[in-house]
């Protein structure tokens, strides 16, 4: 938030508020551990609202459900913020003294009147209205989001008509309010704090910035570029160009996780050099030139995890790793070895010792200060700091300390990829509890409680279609056409098909979805994909 | 929430007797429309305390909770259906498995056994019941009518069987101070609330509001009026201390859910009078600041629950519960619930998990419920009889009810007097009778028999022989003399009678409604039993046994449950098993 791409509260702050909102999240399956914390705050008599497309696993712990259009949130967010300010709700002294650009956003927002909201996201305007007193409302709330508001083209506007909440209500940088978007796997925000996004070094400083640049150069002895890499999105592009033409993926299966999946694996499949680094044969490693068999980062490899909150914690090895498997950090060491680069001798605490000493936002946090308090949340600048469990509370102090937190303005638009009488259904994807993304850590066994192969379909659809449950269809976008069974979910509206990407092996999934991605982002619209479905026997196939 | 309910579907009719329990408030989840729900645990806490009243309507649609019911109900309410089974089968009134469709339930308990009830339920079976249609039951408190039975049909409500094997009618008398609380029993229309007033009912509610709340609750404590369920405290410090928690929602509490062996007496109250008890807690309700106020009547009291709907709904109409109590501004309301067959319910914390719908298992204390009552809120919980001398004490003031009485103990106290009494019935008399005096206002024992004992203060009470008939009743002279006034039980037992039977039914009855919650009380009441029924067994056992379950049990049930026993045996009565 506000340049650092952290959440602003802690976990504790979810058990010790009002309010808690999960817009576009279904915490209760893919957070499980935050929803935990939910929970704890709902028994301590804190309400809960979810803003979600489908009546979700989490929405059924809500005080209030709203089902939204896939892709109207901004739409949503702004009419929340408009009736906001037109209910006189806004917490004027916070706007007064940190924020900037009320007027203009008051402006843009006058035109989603709580009519017009309910026109674009098809939640009634009476609920809408209830969840703006409720957010507005609480002594303290939290916002908390996932992909089902990032996996969209327009992916940062929605993040950014939330924020603009949260400065309207004054629901930030204080203990029980803040925002704050929960991370998929035990590690995301690490790997981003580390420096794994194409234009920051670790703690999140600017790669362009020239005395930063300056101070890793002196640090490591080579002079860096200054032009910002590629995200992934931006790296098919240029494999589609063809000036990209070597790639080396560690821990991370694009060949079954990528929007349009068919192209995705055609530009892989075109590459002179593919290096696939990864714990299992991947179909992405299947494609690969050269397989690094790395070590599971639980249990057989020394580190540090960042989670949700920001919390640095300890990781231990606890057994040798299988086979000819190596942890990434003794890959990396080896392989600038061959190209000519003797690193040295390089462990865990030295490589995480020298980012600390880059990094000022982790500077106070030693592996021994880490185990001593079982996990430090940063920033903790020195030695003797405690770590930050709400960030910023400068917000609040008075004077204002630094800059004012801006109001940005942001449009709705509509998804990329369009309904029409061809494609008139929309097809969204998300995450089941007892699986994994691709399933590449979790398709190995086979729970009792295990769902998400079918296609969801709401009982008006599963009608309208004539299709029957189990039945196999086929499913078909502007992109691909997979198999598929018929499931019938009473959590859907009619209008929406849920499915997950866990099992690509039997629901290729990505072969339908979209790559339109945000260009501020770089994540594709995973979220909304228009589809049809046709019953096989009309089509004239037989199953399988 | 993670509401995991299985497959089985409801009735029509179950379907339909569950959502009128809950269509006033609305489903736990409220689907409106395709895009907005309504839903969460705050809501389906909020409902929680219909799970009781949506139980007894499948128990009375289709004679037992079904599974498919129980589903029904849990999902309207939010409540995991595994914990709607286990509040479910809680209850001894409930039944989880199939059954017919009419079950007869013949009181076998300690006064229902000294006149035919094994008879009764050998005619009924010889008259065609099954095993599956007669079921023994504990106290019906119909003691003062001899032998009874409740009848539970399919479609309907139970409904009681006065039986018929004594030869005499109870009565209802007063004693040497004449009738306070019995005044109008037997002479007021118990469904007319203008009777009521006729006879000046109402007079001490409109009083109150002139006196205002502390100066009633000043008078009730000067009065020194104390609590008639058992434990004898003092019901002004009790409201004084509710009325003191303000800014947060307060209850009052009539607890009617008279279980104890050998009493009658708020039936008899409920029964005859029973816009007196509405009144009463209305006085209440205003003077601590409550604006909800219940009433929980045991199941086995249909009569009495259906005087006081009837009262209730009279004084609503009338303007005398509701929004403005009287024109006088404030708000109180009362809601009646209905026990299931449960003896711990009476427990006053065991009775508010009751109401919010949660096996009624007893609490620890403290906290008390004069902070953390009914729904974790301030609430005054005391007995019917106690809240009855509230108008009395209002009307008259505090000196004019101590006028009777004794020091300690002011005012009357009602006696439930059955067994071998000449003439069994509800009695009152001033604190400080002599328990000879009140054997003799009821004709002393019957066909003129020679007294064996007295079971003073009911199964949780103590025996009291012959020779301690001078015992005075009242709180200090109970004391003094070791013996429990408990609810007022006198019950007689003549020389004829097997005193062994009666303390094995006893430890019967405690074994069957210890709630299981804690060990002292759920193995000792088990052990206790099996002790009575071992042929030559080891005092020192029983010694064991009832200081571990006096030390160590959770609430009164456990503490209590040998009282009678001990005293049976300190004063020598004749404990062998007599055998035919």
């Amino acid at each position: 938030m506000f340049g650092a791409g952290g959440g602003t509260s802690s976990y504790r702050d979810a058990q010790e508020t009002d309010l808690v909102v999960l817009w576009g999240s279904n915490a209760r399956e893919a957070h499980p551990i935050y929803f935990h914390h939910v929970i704890k705050g709902v028994r301590r008599g804190a309400r809960l609202w979810c803003v979600d497309p489908r009546r979700t696993s989490s929405a059924a712990w809500a005080d209030g459900w709203l089902g939204l259009n896939v892709g109207s949130d901004i739409a949503l967010a702004n009419a929340v913020g408009r009736e906001i300010i037109h209910a006189g709700l806004v917490h004027r002294e916070f706007v007064a003294r940190a924020t900037q650009r009320f007027d203009d956003y008051a402006a843009s927002v006058e035109p989603y009147t709580l009519a017009c909201a309910e026109e674009i996201t098809g939640v009634p305007a009476e609920a809408i209205r209830e969840l703006a007193h409720a957010y507005a409302g609480a002594p303290r709330a939290q916002l908390c989001w996932t992909l089902g508001i990032t996996e969209h083209h327009n992916a940062v506007d929605n993040v950014l008509a939330l924020i603009n909440l949260a400065l309207l209500t004054g629901h930030v940088g204080r203990p029980g309010s803040g925002l704050t978007p929960l991370r998929g796997q035990n590690n995301v925000q690490g790997g981003g704090d580390m420096g794994a996004v194409p234009d920051r070094f670790p703690g999140f400083q600017p790669l362009v910035d020239p005395a930063v640049r300056a101070r890793f150069e002196a640090a490591w002895g080579v002079a860096l570029p200054a032009v910002p890499g590629q995200h992934l999105s931006l790296m098919f592009e240029a494999m589609e160009h063809g000036d990209l033409r070597a790639l080396y993926v560690i821990g991370e299966n694009p060949a079954d996780s990528e929007a349009d999946g068919l192209r995705a694996r055609r530009l892989l499949d075109g590459l002179d050099v593919l290096v696939v680094q990864d714990i299992f044969l991947t179909r992405t490693a299947e494609m690969a030139d050269v397989v690094l068999p790395a070590a599971a980062g639980w249990a057989e490899t020394e580190g540090t995890v960042t989670s949700s909150e920001r919390r640095v914690q300890r990781v231990r090895r606890a057994v040798a790793p299988p086979g000819e498997a190596r942890d990434d950090l003794a890959i990396l060491v080896e392989l600038a070895g061959r190209l000519g680069v003797d690193w040295g001798v390089v462990d865990a605490r030295s490589a995480w010792d020298e980012m600390r000493a880059l990094s000022p936002m982790h500077g106070g946090m030693s592996y021994a200060r880490l185990e001593a308090a079982r996990g430090l949340q940063w920033p903790c600048p020195t030695d003797d700091h405690p770590g930050t469990t709400v960030l910023h509370e400068r917000l609040w102090a008075d004077p204002l300390e630094g800059p004012r937190a801006p109001f940005v303005p942001v449009a709705w638009v509509p998804p990329f990829d369009p309904l029409d009488d061809e494609f008139p259904l929309r097809l969204t994807t998300g995450r089941t509890l007892d699986s994994f993304n691709t399933g590449v850590q979790s398709a190995g066994y086979e729970p009792p409680i295990r769902r998400g192969r079918d296609l969801d379909l709401s009982a008006v659809d599963a009608a309208r279609l004539g299709v029957t449950v189990g039945e196999r269809v086929r499913v078909s976008s502007r992109r691909g056409s997979i198999e598929m069974t018929v499931a019938v979910r009473t959590e859907l509206p009619s209008g929406l098909a849920f499915t997950t990407f866990h099992f690509a092996d039997d629901a290729d999934v990505n072969v339908l979805t979209v790559d339109a991605w945000d260009p501020k982002s770089g994540t594709s619209e995973f979220k909304a994909t228009a589809i049809r479905v046709d019953r096989l026997a009309a089509l004239g196939e037989t199953a399988r | 929430m993670d509401l995991h309910v299985g497959p089985d579907r409801p009735s029509p009719a179950e379907r339909a007797a569950v959502d009128a329990v809950v269509t006033s408030v609305g489903r736990a989840v409220a689907v409106e429309g395709e895009r907005f729900t309504r839903g969460g645990v705050h809501r389906a806490a909020e409902r929680r305390h219909l799970l009781l009243p949506a139980l007894h309507a499948l128990q009375e649609a289709a004679g037992w909770i079904t599974p498919g019911g129980l589903n029904h109900a849990a999902e309207a309410l939010g409540v995991p259906p595994a914990e709607a089974y286990g509040v479910a089968t809680f209850y001894d009134l409930f039944a989880t498995t199939a059954r017919p469709a009419t079950v007869v339930r013949v009181c076998d308990d300690v006064g229902c056994r000294l006149f035919g009830a094994a008879a009764i339920d050998a005619a009924l079976a010889a008259g065609g019941l099954t095993d599956a249609e007669r079921h023994a039951s504990p106290c019906l408190g119909l003691c003062d009518h001899g032998a009874a039975a409740l009848v539970q049909r399919v479609g309907a409500r139970p409904a009681e069987v006065r039986a018929v094997a004594t030869a005499t009618m109870p009565v209802v008398e007063g004693g040497a101070a004449g009738r306070r609380l019995l005044a109008r029993v037997g002479r007021v229309d118990p469904g007319s609330l203008e009777d009521y007033r006729a006879l000046g009912g109402y007079a001490a509610l409109t009083r109150s509001m002139d006196m205002g709340p502390d100066a009633v609750i000043a008078a009730v404590s000067a009065a020194g009026l104390r609590g008639r369920g058992g434990a004898a405290f003092p019901t002004g410090a009790k409201w004084r201390a509710v009325a003191d928690q303000v800014g947060r929602p307060r209850h009052v509490v009539a607890n009617a859910d008279e279980s104890e062996p050998g009493t009658f007496k708020d039936r008899v109250l409920m029964e005859a009078d029973p816009f007196a008890l509405v009144e009463s807690l209305t006085i209440a309700g205003l003077a601590v600041g409550a604006e909800r106020g219940w009433v929980y009547v045991r199941g086995e009291y249909p009569l009495a629950r259906a005087r006081l709907e009837g009262a209730i709904a009279a004084a609503r109409v009338a303007g005398l519960l509701g929004p403005s109590v009287a024109g006088c501004g404030r708000a109180f309301d009362i809601e009646l619930r209905v026990g299931a067959g449960a003896y711990i319910c009476g427990e006053e914390t065991a009775l508010f998990n009751s109401i919010e719908g949660y096996r009624g298992e007893p609490r620890n204390k403290p906290p008390f419920p004069t902070t953390h009552g009914l729904f974790g809120e301030p609430t005054a919980v005391n007995n019917v009889e106690t809240l009855l001398n509230v108008p009395a004490i209002v009307l008259h003031g505090p000196e004019a009810y101590r006028a009777v009485g004794t020091a300690e103990s002011s005012g009357t106290r009602l006696f439930c007097l059955s067994g071998h009494a000449a003439r069994p019935g509800l009695y009152e008399h001033p604190f400080g009778v002599t328990l000879r005096a009140v054997i003799e206002a009821a004709g002393g024992v019957a066909g003129g028999r020679s007294l064996q004992a007295v079971l003073l203060g009911g199964a949780a009470g103590t025996f009291v022989t012959p020779g301690q008939l001078d015992v005075e009743l009242s709180f200090e002279g109970a004391r003094a003399a070791g013996v429990a006034l408990g609810s007022g039980v006198v019950m007689l037992f003549d020389d004829g009678v097997d005193l062994h039977d009666v303390l094995v039914r006893m430890a019967r009855f405690f074994r069957d409604e210890s709630c299981g919650q804690c060990v002292p009380c759920r193995v000792g009441t088990q052990r206790v039993l099996e002790w009575l029924q071992t042929p030559s067994p080891d005092p020192a056992v029983l010694d064991d046994l009832m200081s571990v379950m006096t030390d160590a049990s959770i609430c009164g049930l456990g503490q209590t449950a040998t009282s009678a026993l001990r005293s049976a045996r300190s004063a020598g009565l004749t404990l062998r098993e007599r055998r035919p």
